[in-house]
């Protein structure tokens, strides 16, 4: 199996991250958010398991699990979130919940 | 027994504080029971002390109790100074002050602030025991403040009216303006002598200080001020008349018979400082004689007969400084003692008709009580005669006679002072004899509403009988000379030396008994005789706006209200906003405006606040990265 190069490893988390932030960004769908959080999470992931090949280190493998399992709990409660504030607006839309402004 | 003199101002403290504390829980009979105790006790006391101070031979006791602070050598004590000048007002303070407890609890049995009335009278008591008896000036100047406390206290006692409330606090802060002259006095002779002992003193200033120097001079003058203060003189009297909002017994003790006094007692005391300064004692005959005369012609044009007991006090404590101004001390202090039996009775007997006619103040609203008075009628009368110096047969004429002649022949007298006196004692007459004529005589123009009690008539009585014999002990040399009073005042304060001869005397004498006759015919005349006359005379504008300009007390209120109160107001108002708040005031602007800046990033938008975290982090990477 060919070795792929760190750097095209590096830069798809890269790219990834970017367009999981644009999605933070732009979107205000309240889903499509926490689905771009979750891109974001799995480029860090991904940069993480490319940099342990790159060392030949476990760290990277083992700091990939924790992220999963950090993903999992956070979608647990980021969906418990969006049903509350779906059945508080019956809306999705993130612009409405600025009741906190200052 | 002298031992026992700390026990005279304990007695009333107990009494305060008993009633202070837990008054609301007594009733009405102990109260009463509580609080003519401890004046009784407090007057058994002091004439215990005096008898066995007059035995002892001693002309001076000192009981030091504690020392009150010591602060690097300035060390005032808790301690007590008996001479012949402190018993005399002890004795007079505790005898009249029992009589008005024993008077006020029947005159105050209907007042809701029955033990409230109470405790303020014993702490006016102790007050005032602890200012005559102090052996050093800030001792003293406690006292001094007490008793100013309790008369505002006291004024205010029927605080639901806001009039009252208003000369309560007139009466404070007019007399503020000479405590806080006595205060600097007061610095001025401890930087001098590095002490506030009286008797050090007294010992140390005709040593360190020459007659006449500066420093003896603005001493005298910062304590002449704060006696001008307390003791109601020229240009600090306005609060005087106003002060007869409180309760009649309040009135007769503190605002008449003792703590008006006070100024007289303070420079009595310090008589030394005076004669250092013979500029200032002139300056203290003078306005006592001007103040007789002013206080005198508004006496004779009230209506309230309380307002004309209060001038004529005005006047007759300007009798007394003048007596001090000439260097005739123990006049002063005698007449101070004959007026305050005559003048507490006076006020006692007006009350008793204040109270008949069901809180009537209005003379003219009276007319023909001495029928159906006729205790108060006699005691009332017998009190405007020592009033107006009856010749012979009542007290103030003695004491108000060796004053007139003091002032005439002593060195530091004059002629002048002499007339402002005589003048003074015609008008004296004048008013006195309206104002029983007015009140008692003519038809009967109300009825009865209460007569009085038991409890009233006993003081009454008491009094009177003092407001005559009181003056046999102290008869001039035309009759005879016998003066144990003075005798003994002179243990304590310098014997005045008299020149004049027995015949000059006896011709002054004469003069004063004609003006007297003269003043009290004139009142006959013009109030019962023909009692239009007065109505007819007002017919002239002249003597009508002069009769108004006495009646309002000279108009001082308007001017004292044209030239400290309203500029006072004014500048109060113009400066609403407090210029020096300015000052840390742009702390708050700045505060505030961070605030206003921060504020706009706090969108509440989720969005906005991920992109500041994204840029925040592309921040910090570029930095690391960069540097």
């Amino acid at each position: 199996m060919a070795q792929i190069p760190m750097e095209h490893g590096l830069l798809l988390a890269g790219i990834l991250f970017v367009l999981g932030l644009t999605g933070v960004l732009v979107r205000r769908n309240i889903i499509f958010l926490l689905m771009s959080i979750e891109i974001m999470l799995n480029a860090a992931g991904l940069a993480f398991v490319v940099a342990g090949a790159r060392w030949g280190e476990a760290g990277g493998q083992i700091m990939f699990l924790f992220i999963l399992a950090i993903t999992a709990a956070e979608v647990a409660v980021g969906l418990a979130l969006v049903l509350a504030m779906f059945k508080k607006v019956k809306t999705l839309d993130t612009n409405v919940l600025n009741q906190l402004k200052g | 027994m002298l031992n026992t003199l700390w026990l005279v101002p304990t007695f009333p403290l107990i009494g305060f504080l008993l009633l202070a504390l837990a008054g609301g829980t007594f009733t009405r009979k102990a109260i009463a029971v509580i609080t003519l105790t401890a004046m009784g006790l407090s007057l058994v006391c002091s004439l215990l002390v005096t008898v066995s101070f007059l035995h002892s031979g001693q002309t001076e006791f000192t009981q030091v109790l504690w020392t009150w602070m010591d602060v690097r050598g300035f060390d005032p004590a808790i301690g007590l100074h008996l001479d012949a000048l402190s018993v005399i007002f002890m004795l007079v303070v505790t005898f009249v002050g029992f009589l008005i407890h024993l008077y006020s609890t029947e005159f105050m049995t209907e007042d809701p602030g029955y033990a409230r009335f109470f405790a303020y009278m014993n702490l006016f008591v102790m007050s005032m025991l602890l200012l005559v008896l102090a052996d050093n000036l800030v001792f003293l100047y406690l006292g001094w403040e007490g008793v100013g406390l309790c008369s505002y206290l006291l004024i205010g006692f029927w605080y639901q009216d806001s009039a009252n409330g208003h000369a309560a606090q007139k009466a404070f802060i007019v007399t503020r303006v000479g405590d806080a002259a006595m205060a600097i006095g007061l610095f001025l002779l401890f930087t001098h002598f590095g002490t506030l002992h009286i008797q050090e003193i007294l010992q140390l200033a005709p040593k360190r200080w020459e007659t006449g120097s500066t420093a003896a001079i603005t001493a005298a003058l910062m304590l002449m001020i704060g006696a001008f203060g307390k003791s109601a003189q020229l240009p600090l009297q306005t609060w005087l008349p106003d002060a007869m909002a409180g309760p009649t017994p309040v009135s007769a003790l503190i605002h008449a018979a003792t703590m008006v006094t006070a100024g007289v007692y303070l420079i009595a005391r310090t008589h030394v400082l005076f004669e250092l300064a013979p500029s200032i004692q002139l300056v203290v005959a003078i306005v006592g004689a001007i103040t007789l005369l002013v206080a005198g012609c508004s006496a004779l044009v009230q209506r309230d007969i309380k307002r004309v007991l209060a001038y004529s006090t005005i006047s007759q404590i300007g009798y007394m400084f003048l007596a001090l101004g000439v260097g005739a001390w123990s006049a002063a202090v005698f007449h101070f003692m004959t007026h305050a039996f005559f003048k507490a009775l006076l006020f006692l007997s007006a009350g008793a008709v204040i109270m008949a006619m069901s809180h009537e103040h209005d003379m003219f609203k009276m007319g023909g009580l001495y029928k159906k008075l006729p205790i108060t009628f006699w005691t009332f009368l017998i009190g405007s005669a020592s009033l107006a110096a009856l010749p012979l047969v009542t007290a103030g004429f003695y004491s108000k006679d060796a004053i007139l002649w003091n002032a005439l022949i002593l060195d530091s007298g004059s002629g002048w002072l002499w007339l402002a006196g005589i003048l003074g004692a015609f008008i004296t007459a004048v008013y006195s004899s309206r104002m029983v004529i007015v009140t008692f005589f003519g038809e009967q123009k109300k009825e009865i509403h209460q007569y009085p009690g038991l409890r009233i008539q006993t003081p009454l009585v008491i009094l009177a009988v003092f407001s005559v014999i009181a003056g046999f002990l102290d008869m001039p040399h035309s009759l005879g000379g016998f003066a144990p009073f003075s005798g003994f005042l002179h243990t304590a304060l310098p014997h005045a030396e008299e020149r004049g001869s027995v015949g000059l005397e006896v011709l002054m004498q004469l003069i004063a008994a004609a003006v007297t006759f003269g003043g009290i015919y004139l009142a006959y005349v013009a109030y019962y005789k023909k009692p239009d006359m007065p109505q007819a005379l007002m017919t002239y504008p002249l003597l009508n706006n002069v009769r108004n300009f006495w009646f309002h007390g000279w108009r001082f209120d308007d001017l004292y209200n044209a030239i400290f109160i309203q500029p006072f107001v004014c500048a109060a108002r113009w400066n609403k906003q407090d210029a020096f708040d300015a000052i840390p005031q742009w702390i708050t602007w700045v505060n505030y405006g961070l605030y206003w800046t921060l504020r706009q990033t706090q969108t509440g938008n989720i969005r906005w606040y991920a992109s500041g975290v994204a840029v925040g982090a592309i921040i910090l990477i570029a930095l690391v990265v960069l540097l």
